[in-house]
Order: structure tokens, then sequence, then C-alpha cells
């Protein structure tokens, strides 16, 4: 497993030598309302490189989450372009994983074979998925460990905490090596403890697998904790009005989040933003 | 008491204990006040008819019990059929679900005179009544349970390139079991109500045509003796499908 990841890992980056790996090209939204359209967001304008880790910040309602379905292709970008490789994303990508707040798992699975669940779906895993159950079994045996849910496996949603649904369904948006890595305030329902303790075992999932990872977050810390990079949106019609880039040394540790500079890159981009 | 209740013979002994209850105080009620035997008689009564009129009560049984059954799985097959069509085809929802509401305002006793003179007064109409009431209810929920799945799950499928058949197979039909089994256990009432409803108009046999006969002939012990051979069948017939549901459902909470 650890193996099959850093092949991937060198392949992608040899392959992306310099190109990013999502361009926006003056992107919008708009939508009817009252007779006329309305517009949500206007002219973002960034490009995303391979292995980068972004987060889009803002007041409410301005929009973040759509950015995540147009980056997914679910509801594709109806102004500008987003492309992917260059090619402009018109309908869904087949290799993002996707995590909500409502970390959503099928009743009816285990642990194991919820993570397991986009196996069964994505090629080239799902002709596969006889042969070699066995290691697709290791491999999220894997994730699941890095998370801490390794002895949890068997049990059923309705036995995990909400944060450990949280951590499977991170798992499960990984397990089959997504080149994109979709987050929507996945850690917005849980409380200030376990969040902390979550981005950790976001970070180190992360780590691992080393694909580009868009988080919409309300929360500045969790951003500035997890990102390469991170966006200020303005309020509606909303668009990027600050961008900084975070160095701070990984993998991050929640010390850090008491240091001076990390409270410097805090109140900045707090400073930055206006609510509507 | 407390560890009584969760215990699983509680399930059984207090509605037992409820049941004989009712019997010694209805049989008191009937001493009492005198209540002569064609007004109603006392459960002691209705015990004899039981014993004396075994034969035709079992044989009245059994074809209720069939064309209940019969009308009941052809209500599963059309319902879940429906149900489906409903759930993932807006123009089948646009088109039918009206209709289907329509239909099943009218009272089905009031269709069965007209089963009668198509199919004549033997099983076929209580088959076919007991099928009108049921299939309602099991297409309901089916459309229910589809329209039910987390729209953050149909994302996480969509995203992965899931096909329509996968979706199906993976999310939407386990999703709508539990919303099915709900609805059998409804709809095996409803089925058993509506052959016995059909049975009392226009039939050879059956339990609802013992009922009619039984209370013409002022054998009111018969009848009540056939009503709660009724509700016993209902009963039983519930308890199968909870069965079954625990069996097949048992990850829903």
């Amino acid at each position: 497993m650890t193996q099959t990841i850093t092949d991937n890992v060198s392949i992608r980056s040899a392959l992306a030598e310099g190109s990013p790996l999502l361009e926006f090209d003056h992107v919008g939204l708009e939508y009817p309302f009252e007779g006329s359209m309305r517009r949500i967001i206007e002219d973002v304008h960034l490009n995303i490189q391979p292995g980068e880790f972004v987060s889009f910040v803002g007041p409410s309602g301005c929009g973040k989450t759509s950015i995540l379905r147009m980056v997914s292709g679910l509801s594709p970008a109806p102004l500008g372009a987003i492309r992917y490789r260059g090619q402009k994303i018109s309908k869904p990508l087949t290799n993002v994983g996707i995590a909500f707040q409502n970390p959503v798992m099928l009743p009816w699975r285990n642990t194991l074979n919820n993570v397991m669940l986009p196996l069964e779906i994505v090629p080239p895993y799902k002709h596969e998925f006889g042969q070699k159950k066995d290691q697709f079994i290791r491999m999220a045996q894997d994730l699941l460990s890095t998370v801490r849910l390794q002895d949890f496996q068997k049990q059923y949603p309705w036995q995990l905490s909400g944060g450990m649904r949280q951590r499977a369904s991170l798992c499960r948006s990984l397990i089959h090596q997504p080149e994109i890595l979709l987050l929507d305030e996945p850690f917005g329902a849980l409380d200030a403890f376990t969040r902390e303790e979550m981005w950790s075992m976001l970070q180190a999932l992360w780590m691992r697998v080393k694909c580009v990872a868009i988080l919409i977050t309300h929360d500045l810390r969790e951003a500035v904790f997890l990102s390469d990079r991170v966006f200020v949106m303005s309020p509606r019609p909303s668009t990027i009005i600050y961008e900084v880039k975070i160095d701070l040394p990984r993998p991050r540790t929640l010390e850090q989040e008491v240091s001076d500079e990390f409270n410097h890159y805090f109140s900045t981009i707090r400073s930055h933003i206006h609510h509507n | 008491m407390e560890k009584f209740l969760k215990s699983k013979s509680a399930g059984f002994v207090l509605p037992f204990i409820a049941t004989v209850l009712l019997f010694i105080v209805w049989e008191l009620i009937v001493i009492i006040f005198k209540i002569p035997a064609f007004n109603l008689p006392a459960p002691s009564n209705i015990l004899r008819a039981t014993i004396e009129f075994a034969p035709q009560l079992a044989a009245n049984s059994l074809r209720t019990l069939w064309t209940t059954l019969a009308g009941f799985f052809l209500a599963v097959i059309v319902g879940v059929i429906l149900g489906f069509m409903i759930g993932y085809s807006k123009v089948a929802y646009l088109t039918l679900y009206p209709l289907l509401v329509a239909f099943n305002t009218i009272p089905k006793a009031a269709i069965v005179p007209l089963l009668a003179i198509w199919f004549g007064a033997n099983a076929i109409p209580a088959v076919v009544t007991a099928f009108l009431l049921a299939f309602f209810p099991i297409a309901v929920n089916v459309a229910l349970g589809l329209d039910t799945v987390e729209p953050e799950m149909k994302d996480v499928l969509a995203s992965l390139g899931a096909s329509k058949v996968e979706t199906f197979q993976k999310v939407g039909w386990p999703h709508t079991l539990p919303y099915i089994f709900a609805s059998l256990k409804i709809a095996a009432s409803f089925a058993f109500i509506g052959a016995v409803i059909s049975e009392s108009v226009a039939s050879n046999a059956g339990l609802g045509y013992l009922i009619v006969q039984a209370t013409s002939d002022f054998n009111v012990p018969l009848a009540f003796a056939a009503l709660l051979i009724l509700g016993l069948l209902g009963v039983v017939l519930y308890g199968f499908f909870i069965f079954i549901e625990k069996k097949v459902i048992y990850w829903a909470r």
C-alpha cells in the first residue's frame, strides 16, 4: 500500500512538472432571483499545483460550497471555466474524493466496508475487486489505522461517534487514491477538541496520499493549520480578496498553533474577512 | 421490572396477560348485566362455539388466509415496482401519483359488487380486493424510501462516477428496505381487511362469508369466534414480518 502510493506520487509529479493541476479561469456563478440574474461568485482566477493543500474561507453564503461543486463537476462552472490538466470540467470527475460536514455512511455496512465502497465503483479497482479483495482490505485497514480506527472495522455507523464517522468518511474519500480531495466543512459539526485532533489526522492522511486538497471552512485556525495556501473570499458577489501562502513546516503540530507565526497568519486572514 | 421489560419474553407475556384480563372483564360484564348471547356472547360461549364449529372455522380461515396472501404478494410485486417507478422517474411520478391517490380514496367495498359481476362469487374478488387495499402503502413507502437517500450520499456516488444501476444496487435498494418492511406490516393488515370485506359481500367461503352467515342465523358466538381468529391471523402475520425484518435489516436503528 505505502509502496503504491509513493509510486503514484512520483509518477504524478513527473507528469505535472510545473503545470497546475487545476486552473480557475475567471470562474463565476449566478442564480436567477426575482426575475434577474444574481451574481454569487465573480471572477475567481487562480491555479492549484499538484499536491497542494488550499483552503477557501469567507463569510457564510459567499458560495464556498459552490466552488467545490464546480470543481467536482457535480455542477460545472456556468461562467468562465475550471480546467483539470488543461481539460475543461463539464461533467463529474471520477478521480475525486469528497467529504462533507455530514459524514454520510451506509448504515448496512460496517466501517471497513463503508471505506471500501469507492473500490467497488471506481475503475480499475472495481474490475479487480474479486481477485484483489485481500489487498484492498489491507489498504482500507491501513487508512483506518492512520486515523486510529483500526479497532472499529467491524462496527456499524450507529456504533461510532460523530468524530469517528467523519474519520471513516475521510478514509473513504481517499481509498481510491483520488487526485483531488474536496472537503466541505468536514469538521464543522464537531466539538473544538475533536476538531483539533481531526486536523492532525487529516494532515497525516493527506501527507501519505499527497493529492490536491481543497478545504472549505469557517474556521480560520483550521485553514492555517492545514493549508499551503489560504484564499479569502469577499461577501456576495464573492471573489478572492486575499491570498496567503502558509510557510509553516510540516508535519504541523498543535503546539505550533500558539506560536507567533501561526497567530500572525491567523490575524492577517481575520482582518480580511468582511461580513455581509 | 426494568429487567423484565428489556427481556424478550415481555413482548409475549404482557399482551397475553392483557388478553386474558380483557376476557375475564368481558365474561364478568356479560354475567353481571345478564347480556343475551345474541347481543354479546361471553368468551366462554365463544370458546364453545369455536370448538363446536372447528371444522367450518378451519376451512374458512384457510380460505381467507390464502386469498389474503395471494392478494398481498401481488400487492408486494406491483407496489414495489410502482414505488420504484414513481421514486426514480419524474414523469411516472407526475403522471401516476394523482391517479394513485384518487384510486386509493375510492372505498373498496364499493368495488366488490363489480368484481363479483366480473369474476363471480368466488375467491377471485377476495384476492383482488386484498391486492387493491395493500399495494398503495407499499408503493408510497418505496417511493418515500428512494426519496430520502441523503443528498450527500448521492453526491459521493456521483463523484465516484457510479452508474444508475450501481447507485440503485449500492444505495437505493438497501436504503429502501426498511421502508418496504414498514409498509409490509401495514399492507398485511390491509390485505386481510380487503379479503374479508370482499368475502362478506360476494363469496362462497371465507371468514367474512362465515361471519355474515352466522349473524343471519343469529349464531353470534360463531361470528365472534371468526372475528377472534381473524385478529389472531393478523397478529401472526405481523409477527412473521417483524421476524423477517430483524433478520434482513438487522442494521436499521
